[in-house]
């Protein structure tokens, strides 16, 4: 024994009688007696080494493997004889003759178990019924990845058609800095908005701070929060497509052709009339386009001559003038106005000797007759006297009501007023000069009349309602055509010289041109004007008209209209005039062209008349 | 005529989508499991076109799937699982209830378990899908990574997700391919591209979390199943395609190993394998030993004209990227204690530096403090007792500012003590007309290679001062000047009180007739003038629709103006107080 303790360094290991494979993990297999770790030789022999191991080696019968050690080591002679020994001394035993015990077995050692047996049976009915199952190998997670999209097939694409990937979470800019540009800290006032905000109408979810070095930088508190609803999103938000519209807007703004082609049509303010101290409700020009007529809440008329802007005439006649009206015959000089309750013809002569005395004529021509027409009682014929008509005021003409517009017709010898009352037939007259007459044309209420207004060459009368237009026929005395607006409350309108076509301007800043030959819906609403549109007109000889406005300004528009009738109008607004200041929220109140030119003149609140060329 | 009535919502987009309580009582789920399902499926509502008519008429707000969705979940495997596994809780209950033990025990061992390796390969058919989506798993996996394991989540979740992160670190490493990094005030953002898809990550500061009461981490913990289960495929088969050995093994014959002493110190374990890992300080085994990476080096085409010009652009680019990837190679980091060390590590060992830490701060440092081929020690404290002469002491923020400008900036603007610049956010790219600060039109102007922009304009700043300052004599000079004008004035004014005598008294006024001034007419101004009038008019003719996503458009590009001029004024009163404050402090 001494000797193999002399061969053998002493390797001695100290983990006592384990089981080795609790060392199966670790490069060493136990310690020494010193505490130091015994390492696993290194062994790399497999089948085919050991194979050639037992045919080369002579001494590999005599070789045993060391568990403990894990060596292999080369027993010695006297080993093997020891070996040897003590395979003898098992083999050859005695045998006794006599037993031990002579009793005999038990009867329950050659019968199979009967508790077993229930206990193997319950355990097989267990395993039928699948409530027992062979125990799990642990999947210990390692080896539990592999190449997924090793063989990548487009099959499955086809069921992703639907799909809407959710977006990414956006990327943060230097807002969110821990050391941001001093741009992007907040104010004070930013700040206290910030807190003032709700969470949902926050620009950005948190404050932006700055601190001046990492270290200072603390755990951000909604993180996990962020997380969490990131989280919600994914799977609790509705999603959809949403097709982004990728316009350049200048790609939006229509073709039109440019306003110098259409030249024509004012552009500069060049003169202003001024001298009444109410606004000024109504302007009128006579025919020749001399002389500017204006009414005003001062209460006076004035006449003006339009070149220079020289005030010719004044006449007081005692109330608000809400309407004027200047005969279009060019052989007489006579101006219609309104106001209160009376319509007063006036002959300002400021014309020839000649055209004031056929207009002398003209008013005069029912005195010889001397039969004031009776057939309506409420309406009141009179002729002035002393200062009045000194002043040039021929006639009064009272009525039962409050009149808002005189509208002549063409030839001069017809005029129509409008008294607005929602609750009679007696709305519109229409007056007769020669004749001194006076006549209701309808019998029923249709509604508030707005305005009303003289087709230039046919026997039709346009009334306007609220909301709607009538044209009536004046000689089979019916109604031909009913426009609709589209608009709240029609404030006025203006009558193409053609006859054709018509525009109505409206309090809910809208202007509605209609082509009567089109249909009764507006051809086109123009909704240029930031307020109310107090005044339409038509320009007479050129293709103009303007609207003018609460918001101070008049826009003038081009509108050629055509002959043939398969081509629409062309509409193109070529300037915006202003000039007009506004005075209790109210702008320009009244729009006319002049009568051969291409000039326009604007009547504002502002107590001033304005001449744009 | 005829035919028969058609009844209404039995076509078009009603039978199109299903209400969740009639999806879920369809697939006879609970709403948990109803919920776990649509999680897992990545399943999630619609919101139909027009909602009244889907909803048959009513308005009551609902959420819709598809119906094509709903049944394709009727077919899940998974529904099974969740069954077997409602069962085992019946089961288990009872075993409770009757205390009997062993089948308490036998149930455990059996608990049903699913996989969800197919939802995966469903949900992401190609590689690229699944790396498009990966920044959710990120985020989540590097936030649960985070916890600490009491109570809030199973401990081999966070392990797991600990594992995972560490592993995508370690391929973002050998990759190169992290692009930009984001000190916020959230967390740390990292932005990678991987694949030519750009992948962005927010890793939270490192500290403990103060759990909110109102988060239900069950759906968190559904989510973070799903991202861990994806995460493990993502990451083996990109340490595939770079031929590294997954799991990931550190290299043995590299030179940077963490010596064989300091293994003493632990417990020889998986664990410890794991944080040797983790601390990014070693690289990674490859299957075939690689000899030195190549050079990826694009092929010349012959192409004309603008062809021609993109692909110089990209040559160029891809040249600047590959010069970025190598941004801190040959420098060598040591990293004080009270910094980042994950972060820093992980963005030095991206660009190729050497990093470095205290031995006791984690393990896996490569070297000590008193190395003196350290070139830059990363510090964030005041000041430091014992400095060596041959190192930059810098703090943090430059190696991020670093990364973000693609050159090694200035290292004097981040030496310790000394006011940092403001931190940019690398994600923004200005477009033109935005606000652009200018900290970041000075990174531009190094990266374009004028150097000494810097330098220049501050002595510029300071000629400008000087120059001010003489400004200021001359308006003293002024002042002068000014009182003589003052003097003229007053002559002037006694002139006219000489005319104005001459007025009451009745004498006729000299008339005098001074030459007019001609009046010039700026023609290109009045053309301008002119163009923007036509314009008007024209958006004046616009049909109403039209007007509205005109007005829109043009609204939303006023506000972008107004906000950047708003940033501009704010940044310029800024400057000119703390401009006022030097100069105050200078006198």
């Amino acid at each position: 024994m001494e000797d193999i303790a002399l061969s053998f360094p002493d390797i001695r290991n100290t983990v006592g009688n384990i089981p080795v494979e609790w060392y199966k993990d670790f490069p060493h297999i136990g310690y020494n007696l010193d505490g130091k770790k015994i390492y696993k030789p290194i062994r790399n022999k497999d089948e085919l080494d050991d194979f050639l191991d037992k045919m080369e080696n002579p001494e590999y019968w005599r070789t045993v493997h060391d568990k403990q050690t894990g060596s292999d080591i080369v027993l010695s002679d006297d080993q093997v004889e020891l070996v040897n020994r003590l395979e003898r001394g098992l083999k050859i035993s005695d045998v006794m003759i006599h037993p031990i015990t002579n009793r005999p077995a038990d009867k329950r050692s050659f019968i199979p178990s009967l508790t077993e047996k229930e206990k193997v049976s319950k355990l097989v009915h267990a395993i039928k019924m699948g409530w027992l199952k062979p125990r799990r190998v642990e999947d210990d997670g390692r080896g539990r990845y592999y190449d997924l999209w090793a063989s990548e097939d487009s099959s499955i694409l086809a069921r992703h058609r639907m799909h809407l990937p959710a977006p990414k979470i956006p990327l943060p800019g230097h807002h969110e800095s821990y050391n941001p540009p001093p741009e992007y800290l907040f104010t004070d006032e930013e700040r206290a908005l910030w807190e003032q905000q709700d969470p949902g109408d926050r620009k950005l979810p948190f404050v932006p701070r700055k601190y001046s070095s990492l270290r200072q930088v603390p755990a951000f508190s909604h993180f996990i929060h962020e997380r969490f609803e990131r989280c919600l999103d994914l799977y609790l938000c509705p999603r959809q497509r949403k097709m982004r519209v990728n316009v350049n807007p200048e790609d939006l703004i229509p073709q039109l052709p440019k306003p110098k082609d259409l030249q024509p049509f004012p552009t500069t303010q060049s003169l202003v009339y001024r001298g009444h101290s109410g606004l000024v409700r109504s302007i009128s020009v006579s025919p020749s386009g001399q002389w500017l007529a204006s009414g005003s809440d001062d209460g006076s008329v004035r006449f003006w001559e339009v070149c220079s802007s020289r005030c010719m005439k004044m006449v007081q006649v005692g109330g608000a003038v809400k309407s004027v009206a200047w005969n279009p015959n060019p052989s007489v000089c006579l101006l219609a106005v309104a106001l209160d309750s009376v319509v007063l013809i006036l002959s300002p002569s400021l014309a020839d000797k000649q055209v004031i005395l056929s207009s002398e004529r003209l008013l005069s021509a029912q005195q010889e007759g001397e039969e004031p027409a009776e057939g309506n009682g409420s309406v009141v014929w009179s002729e002035a006297e002393g200062e009045e008509l000194n002043q040039g005021v021929r006639l009064k003409i009272q009525h039962p009501k409050a009149v808002h517009q005189v509208v002549w017709h063409a030839k001069g010898d017809y005029l129509a007023s409008v008294m607005p009352d929602n609750t009679s037939h007696l709305q519109v007259y229409i007056h007769q000069l020669s004749r001194r007459r006076s006549q209701n044309p309808f019998s029923r209420n249709k509604g508030l009349v707005q305005c009303v207004s003289f087709h230039p060459i046919r026997p039709y009368f346009f009334v306007a309602t609220q909301r709607s237009i009538r044209i009536y026929n004046l000689v089979k005395q019916e109604m031909t055509k009913k426009l609709q607006a589209n608009s709240k409350w029609i404030s006025s309108m203006a009558v193409h010289p053609g006859g054709d076509h018509v525009i109505c301007g409206s309090y809910d800043c809208k202007l509605s041109w209609f082509d009567l030959d089109l249909s009764t819906k507006p051809y086109k609403m123009l909704r240029h004007h930031k307020k109310a549109v107090r005044g339409v007109a038509y320009h007479r000889l050129y293709p103009l008209f303007a609207s003018a406005s609460d918001d101070g300004s008049v826009i003038v528009c081009h509108g050629t209209v055509y002959n043939d009738l398969l081509q629409n109008p062309l509409i193109v607004p070529v300037k915006v005039l202003r000039g007009h200041v506004m005075t209790h929220d109210l702008g320009v109140l009244d729009v006319t062209f002049h009568p051969t030119q291409p000039w326009v003149f604007s009547s504002g609140a502002d107590a001033t008349i304005r001449l744009f060329t | 005529m005829g035919g028969l009535q058609k009844k209404k919502f039995e076509r078009g987009s009603a039978t199109n989508y299903i209400t969740r309580n009639r999806a879920r009582k369809k697939l006879q789920l609970s709403l948990p499991d109803f919920r776990r399902l649509c999680i897992l499926k990545g399943i999630y509502p619609h919101e139909p076109k027009h909602k009244k008519k889907v909803n048959k008429g009513s308005t009551a707000p609902r959420t819709f799937y598809l119906l094509k969705d709903i049944r394709f979940l009727l077919h899940e495997p998974i529904v099974g699982k969740f069954r077997e596994y409602k069962i085992f809780v019946r089961k288990l209950k009872k075993a409770y209830g009757k205390t009997e033990w062993s089948a308490v025990e036998r149930l455990r061992e059996n608990k049903p378990t699913y996989k969800l390796d197919h939802i995966i390969k469903e949900r992401y058919p190609t590689f690229i899908d699944a790396l498009r989506d990966i920044d959710d798993a990120l985020c989540m996996c590097f936030l649960f990574s985070t916890f600490a394991r009491t109570g809030k989540c199973h401990v081999q979740t966070i392990q797991l997700c600990k594992r995972l992160t560490v592993e995508w670190m370690n391929y973002v490493i050998t990759s190169r391919s992290l692009r930009k990094v984001f000190l916020s005030i959230k967390g740390i953002y990292y932005q990678a591209e991987v694949m030519g898809q750009l992948i962005t990550w927010v890793v939270p500061y490192q500290f403990s979390h103060d759990h909110p009461v109102d988060v239900d981490y069950r759906v968190m913990a559904t989510f973070t199943e799903l991202y861990t289960t994806l995460l493990g495929f993502v990451n083996f088969r990109l340490y595939n395609s770079l031929n590294l050995v997954y799991p990931p093994k550190l290299d043995s014959n590299a030179e940077s190993e963490p010596k064989e002493e300091s293994e003493d110190d632990y417990a020889m374990n998986s664990e410890s394998y794991l944080e040797k890992l983790s601390a990014l300080s070693a690289s990674l085994a490859r299957v075939v030993s690689s000899a030195e990476e190549e050079e990826a080096q694009l092929d010349h085409f012959p192409t004309e004209g603008e062809d021609m010009e993109k692909m110089e652009a990209r040559e160029k680019e891809l040249k600047q990227q590959e010069a970025q990837k190598k941004l801190f190679e040959g420098l060598k980091f040591y990293l004080n204690r009270e910094v980042p060390r994950e972060s820093l590590a992980f963005i030095i060992r991206c660009f190729g530096g050497q990093v470095s830490w205290d031995k006791s701060v984690c393990i896996g440092s490569t070297y000590e403090m008193t190395d003196e081929t350290i070139t830059h020690h990363i510090i964030d404290r005041p000041s430091v007792d014992k400095q060596y002469i041959n190192r930059y002491y810098i703090q943090p923020q430059w190696v991020y500012d670093c990364v973000n400008a693609k050159v090694l900036l200035p290292v004097e603007d981040y030496f310790l003590g000394v006011t940092l610049p403001p931190h940019l956010s690398p994600f923004v790219e200005e477009k033109e007309g935005d606000y652009v600060p200018p900290e970041k039109l000075k990174i531009m102007a190094l990266q374009r290679g004028e150097k000494t922009g810097n330098e220049q304009e501050e002595e510029e700043e300071e000629e400008e001062e000087e120059e001010e300052e003489e400004e200021q004599e001359e308006e003293e000079e002024d002042d002068n000047g000014d009182e003589e004008d003052d003097e003229e004035e007053v002559a002037e004014e006694k002139n006219l009180k000489k005319m104005e005598e001459q007025r009451s008294q009745g004498k006729s006024l000299q008339v005098k007739v001074t030459p007019g001034k001609l009046k010039v007419e700026n023609k290109a101004r009045l053309e301008q003038e002119e163009k923007a009038e036509e314009k008007r008019l024209a958006i004046m003719m616009m049909k109403k629709k039209e007007k509205y996503l005109y007005d829109k458009i043009m609204f939303g590009k006023k506000r972008k103006v107004r906000e950047a001029n708003k940033l501009a004024a704010k940044r310029k009163a800024h400057d000119d107080a703390e401009k006022a404050k030097k100069k105050k402090a200078r006198k």
